[in-house]
C-alpha cells in the first residue's frame, strides 16, 4: 500500500462521464492543462459504457454509434491528450470551497483545485425511492442494472418482463431485454402516451410491438422469491418474472449538496447560471446532473462549452454572485440553467426545459417585471420526459437590476376554445 | 460431527446467536440451526435498531429484567466486537394535552423499570434539541441512554464468535420433529438431517410456538404483528440529532423517527395483527400511514429521497410478556414471544439460556480465557472508520455505501458466508444505498459468484 498523497490541481473535473470527459478534452485545447478527472468507477466512459445499442454520438462526434464506442472514443481521445484520469478515486467531501476529500484503494487523501467541475450525472429511481408496494423477490431492476447485467455479463435477467416507464430510455430496456432473450409483455406509463420518439424504431428493430398500457401506474409486486407478478393502479394484475423501473432520472447530487450548493425542487440538480456557475465560488456543474436526462452528446456539448467559461474564471478571479433565478410555472416542471446573470457574457445558447403533463399548441413565454422578453409558439405537443428546447437569445434583453425572470405556457386562445 | 452434541439452538436469530456465543464459551458440543440459509434472516433482520433502555416496559416483568441486562451487556461488547453503536439518545415527544400529561406517568414507570436518567423538558427545549421538528410540540421526556446500533452486524458477530469457539453453524435446517427418549432428544428436518442432542433451545422467533408444539406443549401462540418500516437518504441524517419517540400507547411503542448507524433516517413502525408468518410486505396504506405520521413529526424528511421500504414481523403471543421456560425432564428451554425487544434483550436472553439449562442438568464447565478466540466484524457505522477510508481494501464498488471489493469477497467466503444478494447486504451494506443497484449490482453479483464459485444466476434468483 502506497499511502494515500495529497495533490493540487488547476481544474477538478468530477466524474469522467461524457460531460466530464469532454469538459477535460476542452479545457486541453484551451491550454489548460493541469486538469484531473476523477472518476469512482474502475474505468471512466460513464452511463455509456453499459449500452450496446446505437443512438450516442450524432451531435459531437457527427456519427452515430453504440455507447461502449462512444466511451471508448472519449477515452482514446482523453488517452491521447495526455489528460490524467484517476479512475477508482471518488470524491467525497469538501474541505473548502474548492478542496476535495477523496478516496482511493490507498484511502483519502485531498485535492486541491482553483476549480471544481461537477459531472455526476443522474441515476433512474429505484422502486423503493418509487413506494412501490409489495414484496421484495428477485428481479426488479433499472434501465442501468439491467443493462450492466446483460452487457457486461451475459446475463438473462428473465424470461417476462414488464417495464415501468414509457420514455427513451424504457425503449433503451426493451432493446436491452430482447437481446438478451427475455419477452417484454408490457410497458406501463401513468401518462396518457409514450413518451418516446424511439418507439416506432424500437418497434421495427425488434419486429414487435410491445403493449404500452398507459393512464396507469404500478401499484404493487407479488413473489416473495422471485417476481411472480404485478398489479396495476387499474387492477390489472400481470404475470411476470422481472420488473424493470426506467427513467424518473435523479441527479446524482450528493456532492452538490454536501457543499451546500442550491438544488431546483423539482429536477432536484444543482441551479448553474449561463455559464454553469453554481453558487458556490470556483464550483461549476454540467451534464446530466444538471438536466435530467438528455443524450449523451447534449451532455458532452456541456462539457465543451464549459471550457471558456472556467478559463474566464482562472483569468479573471471574478465569481458573480446573486444571479437571476429563472421562475417557472405549471406545467412546467424545471428549467436548466435555472440562473442567469445579465451582464456576464455566456456561452449558453439555449435553455432546456420540461413539462410535467402533455400540452397541446401552447406558446413559451419568458418575461421579467410582466415585459415580454421572447415568446414562441410550439404547434406541435409538448410531452413530458422530452426535453423542449427555448433560445438563449433574449438574455441580452434582461433588465440586470430587475426582478427575477418568470417562463410560463399560454395555451392558445382556439385550443382554450377546442377544450371547452 | 458428534454422535450426540450436548445443545441444539434452533434457529439463527438475534437470539439464537447470543445463545451459540455464550455457549460456546463453555466446555460443550454445539450446534446452531436454521430453516433459511443465513443467520439474521428472520425478524432479527427488520428492525427499528434501538438498543433501548427498557424505560417503558412493564415493571417487574421479564422484559423490563432482561432488556436492562441486555442493554448493559451489548453496550459493552459492541465496540470489542466492531459493532457500530451511537450514544444519541431519544426524546419521548408529547404532541398533544394528554401525551403532556402522560409524561409524568412514563417518567414513573422509568424509575419502577430502574432507570433513572430520564428527564422532562419544556417546549422550548424541544426545539433547541431538535429544530426542525414539526410545530406543535408540548414537552418532550429526554431518554439520554437510548442509543442505536448495527442491527445486521450484532447476530453476525455473535455467529462468527461461535463458530470460532467450536459451534457447528447448519443452514438450511428446518426442524419438523423433536422426539425425547432415554434423555436424548432426536431432531428430524424437512431437509432429511438427524441429529441427537442432550438439551434444546427454542430460538424460533414467529415458529418458537411451533417448535414448542413439537415437544406436544401449549402455552402461547403467535400472532405475526407486522412493523413496515421507510428509510430515508442520508442527505435526511443532518435533521435530527435524537431518536423521536412517540409517547407508548398499550399495543405499541408507535412510530418513531430514528437516525441509523449507516447514516440514514428510518420512519416507522406500523403495528398491524395478521396471520401469516411469511407476509413481509409493504403495503400501500402502511407507506402511506407513515408518510402521513412524517409529515407531522419532521416535515422536512418527506423532501428526501426514499431509499428503502420493508417490513418485519414481531413475534407478537397473548400475552405481553417474554415466554421463556424450561423442562427439565424434556431438556428443553424456550425463548418464545421475544416481541419487539430482543435485539436489546438478547446477550441477557443468552444468559439466563445458559443458567436454565443448568438446570436442565446440562454440566457447563468455562473454557479458560486463552481457550476462547475472539472475532471482530467489519465496522459498517459512518461514526468509525470504515474500510474505504482506510484503504488497501480494493476499489469502492457500491458507491451509495461505499463498500470495497474486499468486503464483497469476505462476506462471501467467511462463516458465516452469505449465500444470497440480502446476505450481503447485511454484511457489507452493498447494494442497500439510495441507487439500489443502478450502478453495481451487476458487479456486486460478478465478485460473489467469483468468490463462492456460486454462478452469477443463483445470486441473481434466477429459476
Ligand atoms: C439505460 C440508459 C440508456 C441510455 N441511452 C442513451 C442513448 O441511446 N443515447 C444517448 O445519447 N444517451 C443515452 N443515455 C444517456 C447517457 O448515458 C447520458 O446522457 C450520459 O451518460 C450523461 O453523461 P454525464 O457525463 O452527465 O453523466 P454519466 O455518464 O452518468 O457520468 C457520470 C460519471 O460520474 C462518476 N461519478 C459520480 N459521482 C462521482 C464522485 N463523487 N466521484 C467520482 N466520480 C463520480 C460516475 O461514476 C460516472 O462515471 C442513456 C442512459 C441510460 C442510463
Ligand atoms: C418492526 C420491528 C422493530 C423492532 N425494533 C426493535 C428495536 O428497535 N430494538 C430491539 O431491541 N428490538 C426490536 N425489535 C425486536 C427484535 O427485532 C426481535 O425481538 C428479535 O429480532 C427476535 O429475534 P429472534 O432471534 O427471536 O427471532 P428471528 O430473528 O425471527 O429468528 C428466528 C429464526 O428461527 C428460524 N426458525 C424458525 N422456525 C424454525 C424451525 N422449525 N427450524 C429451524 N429454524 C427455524 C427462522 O428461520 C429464524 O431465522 C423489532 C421488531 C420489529 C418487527
Amino acid at each position: 500500500m502506497t499511502a494515500a498523497s495529497n495533490s493540487s490541481v488547476d481544474v477538478a473535473i468530477i466524474g469522467g462521464g461524457p460531460a466530464g470527459l469532454s469538459a477535460a478534452l476542452a479545457l486541453h485545447q484551451l491550454g489548460i492543462t493541469n486538469v484531473v478527472v476523477l472518476e469512482r468507477e474502475t474505468q471512466a466512459g460513464g452511463a455509456p459504457r453499459h449500452t450496446e445499442h446505437l443512438g450516442y454520438g450524432i451531435r459531437d462526434l457527427h456519427r452515430v454509434t453504440t455507447g461502449q464506442r462512444y466511451a471508448a472514443e472519449l477515452r482514446k481521445r482523453v488517452n491521447a491528450a495526455g489528460i490524467t484520469v484517476r479512475t477508482a478515486t471518488t470524491a467525497v467531501d469538501w474541505l473548502d470551497d474548492t478542496t476535495l476529500q477523496i478516496a482511493d484503494t490507498t484511502g483519502l487523501s485531498t485535492i486541491a483545485a482553483r476549480c471544481v467541475v461537477l459531472a455526476t450525472g443522474v441515476r433512474e429511481r429505484p422502486r423503493a425511492a418509487r413506494l412501490v408496494a409489495g414484496d421484495r423477490g428477485a428481479g426488479i431492476f433499472t434501465t442501468g442494472s439491467l443493462q450492466q447485467l446483460t452487457a457486461n455479463h451475459h446475463q438473462r435477467p428473465g424470461k417476462r418482463a414488464v417495464i415501468v416507464g414509457a420514455e427513451h430510455v424504457s425503449f433503451s430496456a426493451v432493446l436491452t431485454l430482447r437481446h438478451a432473450g427475455c419477452d417484454v409483455i408490457a410497458m406501463v406509463t401513468p401518462l396518457p402516451r409514450h413518451q418516446s420518439y424511439a418507439a416506432l424504431r424500437v418497434a421495427t428493430a425488434t419486429r414487435h410491438r410491445v403493449p404500452i398500457i398507459t393512464g396507469t401506474n404500478i401499484a404493487e409486486i407479488h413473489g416473495r422469491k422471485r417476481v411472480e407478478a404485478v398489479t396495476l393502479t387499474n387492477g390489472h394484475r400481470i404475470e411476470c418474472d422481472t420488473v424493470v423501473f426506467t427513467g424518473d432520472w435523479i441527479p446524482d447530487n450528493e456532492l452538490a449538496r454536501r457543499g451546500d450548493i442550491d438544488i431546483d425542487i423539482a429536477s432536484r440538480s444543482p441551479i448553474v447560471d449561463g455559464s454553469w456557475r453554481t453558487n458556490r465560488r470556483g464550483v461549476f456543474a454540467i451534464g446530466n446532473l444538471i438536466h435530467p436526462a438528455e443524450p449523451a452528446d447534449i451532455c458532452a456539448l456541456d462539457g465543451r462549452n464549459v471550457a471558456s467559461a472556467v478559463a474566464g474564471w482562472m483569468a479573471t478571479n471574478n465569481w458573480p454572485t446573486d444571479p437571476l433565478r429563472i421562475v417557472v410555472e405549471n406545467p412546467i416542471s424545471w428549467i436548466s440553467p435555472g440562473a442567469v446573470q445579465p451582464r456576464a457574457a455566456a456561452a449558453l445558447k439555449h435553455f432546456t426545459l420540461r413539462v410535467s403533463e402533455p400540452v397541446a399548441d401552447a406558446t413559451i413565454c419568458v418575461t421579467q417585471n410582466g415585459t415580454v422578453l421572447w415568446r414562441s409558439r410550439r404547434p406541435r405537443r409538448l410531452v413530458p420526459n422530452r426535453s423542449i428546447s427555448i433560445s438563449a437569445s433574449w438574455l441580452t434583453k434582461v433588465d440586470p437590476a430587475g426582478s427575477d425572470i418568470n417562463v410560463a405556457l399560454n395555451v392558445s386562445v382556439a385550443v382554450e376554445e377546442r377544450l371547452r | 460431527m458428534p454422535e450426540i452434541y450436548d445443545v441444539v439452538v434452533i434457529g439463527a436469530g438475534v437470539v439464537g446467536t447470543a445463545v451459540a456465543r455464550l455457549l460456546s464459551h463453555q466446555h460443550l458440543e454445539v450446534a446452531l440451526l436454521d430453516a433459511g440459509p443465513d443467520i439474521g434472516a428472520g425478524t432479527s433482520k427488520a428492525n427499528t435498531a434501538i438498543l433501548h433502555t427498557g424505560f417503558d416496559a412493564t415493571p417487574g416483568s421479564i422484559e423490563s429484567r432482561l432488556v436492562a441486562r441486555g442493554y448493559a451487556l451489548l453496550n459493552d461488547y459492541a465496540p470489542t466486537a466492531g459493532i457500530a453503536i451511537e450514544p444519541i439518545g431519544a426524546l419521548l415527544v408529547a404532541w398533544d394535552d394528554e401525551q403532556a400529561a402522560s409524561l409524568n406517568t412514563s417518567a414513573e414507570k422509568a424509575v419502577a423499570n430502574g432507570y433513572l436518567g430520564a428527564s422532562l423538558i419544556d417546549a422550548q427545549s424541544v426545539y433547541e434539541l431538535e429544530p426542525q421538528l414539526a410545530s406543535g410540540a408540548r414537552g418532550a421526556m429526554v431518554v439520554p441512554d437510548e442509543f442505536i446500533i448495527d442491527p445486521w452486524s450484532t447476530p453476525l458477530a455473535f455467529a462468527k464468535e461461535a463458530i470460532a469457539n467450536g459451534v457447528a453453524w447448519l443452514p438450511n435446517h428446518s426442524v419438523t420433529k423433536l422426539d425425547r427418549s432415554h434423555d436424548i432428544t432426536v431432531i428430524s428436518t424437512a431437509e432429511q438431517h438427524t441429529l441427537r442432542a442432550r438439551c434444546v433451545v427454542n430460538a424460533a422467533g414467529l415458529h418458537s410456538d411451533d417448535v414448542h408444539a413439537l415437544f406436544g406443549l401449549t402455552g402461547f401462540t403467535v400472532r405475526p404483528r407486522r412493523g413496515e418500516l421507510i428509510v430515508f437518504d442520508k442527505l435526511a441524517r443532518s435533521l435530527l440529532a435524537h431518536t423521536i419517540l412517540p409517547v407508548p400507547t398499550s399495543h405499541t411503542k408507535g412510530v418513531l423517527v430514528a437516525p441509523t448507524v449507516f447514516g440514514n433516517v428510518m420512519l416507522g413502525p406500523t403495528a398491524d395483527d395478521i396471520d401469516d408468518k411469511t407476509a413481509t410486505s409493504s403495503t400501500r396504506a402502511g407507506i402511506d400511514a407513515l408518510l402521513a405520521k412524517g409529515q407531522r413529526i419532521l416535515p422536512a424528511l418527506l423532501h428526501e429521497e426514499v431509499t428503502a421500504v420493508y417490513a418485519g414481523l414481531r413475534a407478537a403471543t397473548q400475552h405481553s410478556d417474554y415466554q421463556i421456560s424450561h423442562d427439565p425432564t424434556l431438556g428443553y428451554v424456550c425463548l418464545g414471544g421475544i416481541r419487539s425487544t430482543g435485539l436489546t434483550a438478547s446477550m441477557a436472553l443468552a444468559e439466563e439460556t445458559l443458567a436454565l439449562l443448568q438446570q436442565c442438568g446440562l454440566v457447563a464447565t468455562p473454557k479458560a480465557p486463552d481457550e476462547l478466540r475472539s472475532i471482530r466484524v467489519t465496522n459498517l457505522g459512518e461514526a468509525f472508520e470504515r474500510p474505504y477510508q482506510r484503504g488497501s481494501s480494493g476499489a469502492i464498488v457500491c458507491h451509495c455505501e461505499r463498500t470495497t471489493r474486499d468486503e464483497i469477497v469476505e462476506a462471501c467466503t467467511v462463516a458465516p458466508a452469505a449465500t444470497t444478494l440480502d446476505g450481503i447486504r447485511r454484511r457489507t451494506r452493498a447494494l442497500s444505498g439510495r441507487c439500489q443497484g443502478f450502478y453495481c449490482s451487476a458487479e456486486v453479483c460478478a465478485l460473489a459468484a467469483n468468490a463462492s464459485g456460486k454462478p452469477m444466476t443463483d445470486w441473481l434468483g434466477n429459476q
